[in-house]
């Protein structure tokens, strides 16, 4: 057996992907052909290796069976109807017992704590081939660090079983919210993708508005009113130190994101009753003005390489969703269904836009090809908004809130086919997610 | 407890309920009535009964206009009022004031953030038209951000999707 010794400390690590073979047995999942069964797996506690461990093997196996099942793909065969147990991380696996239980994928795993640091081993089986898929994996960290351990865990077994990167290894940066609906409080905060681990960023002194992460996921760009204006500011996560960006009198400025290159941002400004789109070097300071129309042009966001940028304009009439060069320049319609169009997303895959549609008095989030083909509706309620996408581009989060006075924003999570709409649990209600990179 | 003591509270209440917001532009400066003291006649300075102070100007005069959805037009009622603004700052020339524009909640954020600042704009491009100099008029948008009203239909929606008219400066300013 080779392992793989990884060092997975909570800051900073070389990770490098599990070589992911394509599996021609049956357990595969296609995850473009949509899933109508979920593939039964089973994770049993994992091995203690020493009295320190505790309850950390089990701890850690709930995690990657909630991870799995999390995904809509898999379900979990319950512990109770297991045979045989797995109580010795090297014995050989009793496959007869496992198929028993009709559980396509077996994963075992194996945890050593040692003060404040802990090691983690897993392995995982393709029950029905009898045989393990993939090598194992071990990595340590800190115990205060073991959901990453887990999520880590997870994402393994996802990316062999579907042949695509995980997502579970990520943070999320949103917007907190507290107070009733006319007096709104509102902060920066970042957590793990299944909302563990909130941290907040920001206090709540001033409103502050649709954070964006970097490509690296070291910094945050936001807007907030801090000046008293609408105003775009960068945060260092690490830090929490932060700047405004940009402060010309007159103006506002709104809708930040990162170009790849973390250097460049593009926003929109608005002078007098015009919004237009721009961009800013970060080092520089420098901007440049990409569209001059008189409508309203907004919510910009980058191609995956930076050479484009798809936006929201009025210049029809009604908010759509438009193509231009990252340059400037002439941008192209996409968007030509019934209803108003908002808050483009580029997918992370680059093949896809995620978008807010506004339809005979319902919200939707959907997605459509990059020339407007292919438009599908993902979800529908009084009110969604804001997608983005996860990092592997098959999973989008968005903010739904409800309606009247008691209305509170809630984050949510759909399959870019439209199964598994599932509620995203915050401390506080939540809205405005952008979703970050997968952890090294 | 005397008439003018109770007029002097009403119009510290309004004056306060004006400055709730801790971003607002100019909040401090608002509380400009406040800073008056004695009687000028039956009228306590500052109050909604002195034509010179931010209670009369918001309750007499108005403070806001109200748009359709989706539209920065000014109706004909909204021009009325912006009339009757125009001229009271013309005649209280030590104030200035800025414009903020708001949506109802049907809306990206994003969009209703432009959708603000062009409701604004045409509030301030009407006062400026009207005489009053456009140095003393600056304008903000907090899009959806700051409803007045939280029910979820049309009643709320059109007092939501407004111009306000805060004054900074005064009598002290």
């Amino acid at each position: 057996m080779i392992w793989r010794i990884l060092v997975c400390m909570m800051a900073v690590l070389a990770w490098t992907a599990p070589t992911v073979q394509a599996q021609q047995g049956p357990l595969r999942i296609e995850i473009t052909e949509g899933v109508i069964e979920p593939l039964p797996f089973a994770v049993p506690a994992f091995v203690a290796e020493n009295a320190a461990s505790g309850q950390m093997g089990q701890q850690l196996a709930q995690l990657v069976a909630a991870d799995l099942i999390g995904t809509g793909l898999f379900r979990e065969v319950p512990a109770s109807a297991f045979i045989s147990g797995v109580s010795d991380f090297n014995a050989a696996i009793q496959y007869a017992d496992w198929k028993a239980v009709n559980a396509q994928a077996l994963i075992t795993g194996a945890v050593a704590v040692t003060g404040d640091q802990m090691t983690v081993k897993f392995r995982l089986y393709d029950v029905f081939s009898g045989a393990e898929l993939g090598s194992g994996l071990q990595f340590a960290g800190t115990t205060a660090g073991w959901r990453r351990m887990g999520h880590k865990v997870a994402d393994a077994v996802y990316s062999r079983i579907t042949g695509e990167s995980g997502y579970f290894d990520s943070r999320v940066v949103f917007v907190s919210e507290t107070g009733a609906k006319a007096d709104r409080q509102k902060r920066l905060a970042v957590m793990d993708y299944d909302g563990a681990n909130v941290q907040y960023l920001t206090g709540s002194e001033s409103i502050v508005l649709a954070p964006r992460f970097s490509k690296s996921g070291d910094r945050v760009l936001y807007t907030s009113y801090e000046t008293g204006f609408p105003r775009i500011f960068v945060l260092d996560v690490g830090s929490v130190q932060r700047r405004v960006l940009e402060s010309q009198d007159g103006t506002m400025s709104f809708a930040p994101r990162f170009h790849p290159n973390g250097q460049t941002v593009v926003y929109s400004l608005s002078q007098g009753a015009n919004t237009d789109i721009y961009t800013l070097d970060i080092n520089t300071g420098q901007t440049t003005r990409l569209t001059s129309a008189p409508s309203i042009e907004t919510a910009p966001s980058y191609s995956p390489d930076g050479s484009q940028i798809v936006f929201e304009s009025d210049r029809s009439g009604a908010p759509q969703l438009y193509v231009m060069s990252a340059s400037g320049g002439e941008p192209t319609r996409i968007s030509f269904g019934e209803g108003r169009y908002g808050t483009p997303v580029w997918s992370p895959r680059g093949d896809l836009v995620a978008f807010t549609k506004q339809s005979k008095g319902r919200f939707h989030i959907g997605v459509m090809r990059l020339d407007g083909s292919e438009e599908r509706l993902l979800t529908a309620s009084f009110l969604d908004e804001g997608p983005t996408w996860a990092p592997n581009g098959r999973v989008i989060m968005f903010t739904r809130e409800s309606q009247g006075e008691s209305g509170r924003a809630t984050l949510y999570s759909v399959d870019i086919t439209g199964r598994n709409l599932r509620p995203v649990q915050t401390p506080e209600g939540a809205s405005d997610p952008s979703w970050g990179p997968l952890q090294n | 407890m005397k008439l003018s003591t109770k007029l002097v509270m009403l119009a510290g209440v309004l004056a306060l309920a004006a400055c709730t917001n801790p971003d607002r532009f100019g909040a401090d400066g608002a509380n400009g009535g406040m800073g008056g003291t004695g009687m000028n006649g039956g009228m306590v300075p500052g109050s909604a009964s002195d034509p010179t102070s931010v209670a009369y100007f918001q309750q007499s005069v108005g403070d806001r206009v109200l748009f359709l959805v989706d539209q920065s037009t000014l109706t004909a009622e909204g021009r009325a009022t912006l009339d009757g603004q125009a001229a009271w700052l013309s005649q209280n020339g030590d104030y200035t004031a800025i414009i903020e524009g708001h949506a109802d909640e049907q809306g990206t954020r994003e969009y209703n953030l432009a959708l603000g600042a062009r409701r604004a704009d045409a509030a301030r491009a009407y006062l400026v038209s009207q005489g009053v100099p456009s140095g003393r008029l600056k304008t903000i948008s907090y899009g959806k951000e700051r409803p007045i009203e939280v029910c979820s239909n049309e009643a709320c929606y059109a007092k939501n999707r407004r111009a306000v008219t805060v004054l900074a400066g005064g009598l002290t300013g």
